[in-house]
């Protein structure tokens, strides 16, 4: 299953404005200190890392640890410089990646 | 494992709960008094941490420590000279004292940074901003928790 990515962004800013972005990416987020019915411990599987790049420099880059709740969920700043494209990139445990762009308008 | 002993950390927040609220027995959590200060001394280094410019904001009692909402905001004019390099976030008691790191520049307008968190069991929380100057500042709340996070066991 691929996993779902929400990302939410104004569609038009003022240039030089404050934007915030939302972002949530599904993950189970197993943090790897528990343990199943044989007592065995569930193998760590989380997300490691988030970044985010505005028309390809990043603005904001972020680490998780599995402390983390699951589907992990982070709200950050960005100033609208120029019109273009958000693009987010989550990086994580067991080959774990997934992308998702967002288009913004600058006036 | 079960722990057995009863620590004063634990009878003290027992106290408090029982003051407030009906809570759940605390898990045994395995990781060692000042785990915390490690973990941040490992990202810091030696450098001096002062208090204050940093705002630490969540619920001072929460229900069900697997989704604790954070907000940490740093107090700074985020312009080339002067700017927030990174923020982390520092817990006392689950098993691993990080929480999440994440870094920020000039091009980030708002030092404001919103998250979702797991805690394990009553304890403190600590968030730290790094500058652009090279200065740390830090902020501490203190959250209790009455279902707790991390340790609970699949049934």
């Amino acid at each position: 299953m691929a996993p779902r990515a929400l990302i939410n962004v104004p569609k038009t800013a003022k240039r030089g404005a404050v934007i915030e972005i939302k972002t949530l990416i599904s993950h189970i987020m197993e943090t790897g200190f528990r343990h199943d019915t044989n007592g065995e411990v569930i193998p760590r599987d989380i997300v490691t890392s988030l970044s985010c790049k505005f028309n390809g420099e990043e603005v904001f880059s972020a680490q998780f640890y599995p402390a983390m709740a699951a589907n992990p969920f982070v709200t950050f700043h960005t100033v609208a410089t120029e019109s273009g494209t958000l693009a987010f990139h989550w990086i994580g445990d067991n080959g774990f990646e997934a992308t998702e762009e967002a288009k913004i308008v600058v006036e | 494992m079960l722990k057995l002993t009863i620590t004063r950390r634990e009878v003290l927040a027992g106290g408090l709960a029982a003051a407030g609220v009906a809570t759940l027995p605390e898990p045994a959590v395995a990781s060692a008094p000042g785990q915390m200060e490690t973990a941040i001394r490992l990202v810091v280094g030696e450098a001096e941490i002062r208090k204050g410019r940093v705002t630490l904001d969540l619920p001072p009692l929460v229900e069900n420590g697997n989704t604790v909402p954070i907000t940490v905001s740093v107090d700074s004019p985020m312009t080339k000279a002067d700017h927030v390099k990174a923020i982390h976030v520092f817990n006392e008691k689950n098993p691993q004292a990080n929480v999440v790191s994440a870094q920020l520049g000039p091009r980030a307008g708002k030092a404001v940074v919103s998250t979702r968190i797991r805690l394990a069991g009553t304890q403190k929380l600590t968030a730290i901003a790094e500058m652009s100057d090279g200065s740390y500042w830090s902020d501490s709340q203190e959250v209790i928790v009455t279902l707790a996070a991390c340790l609970e066991d699949l049934i």
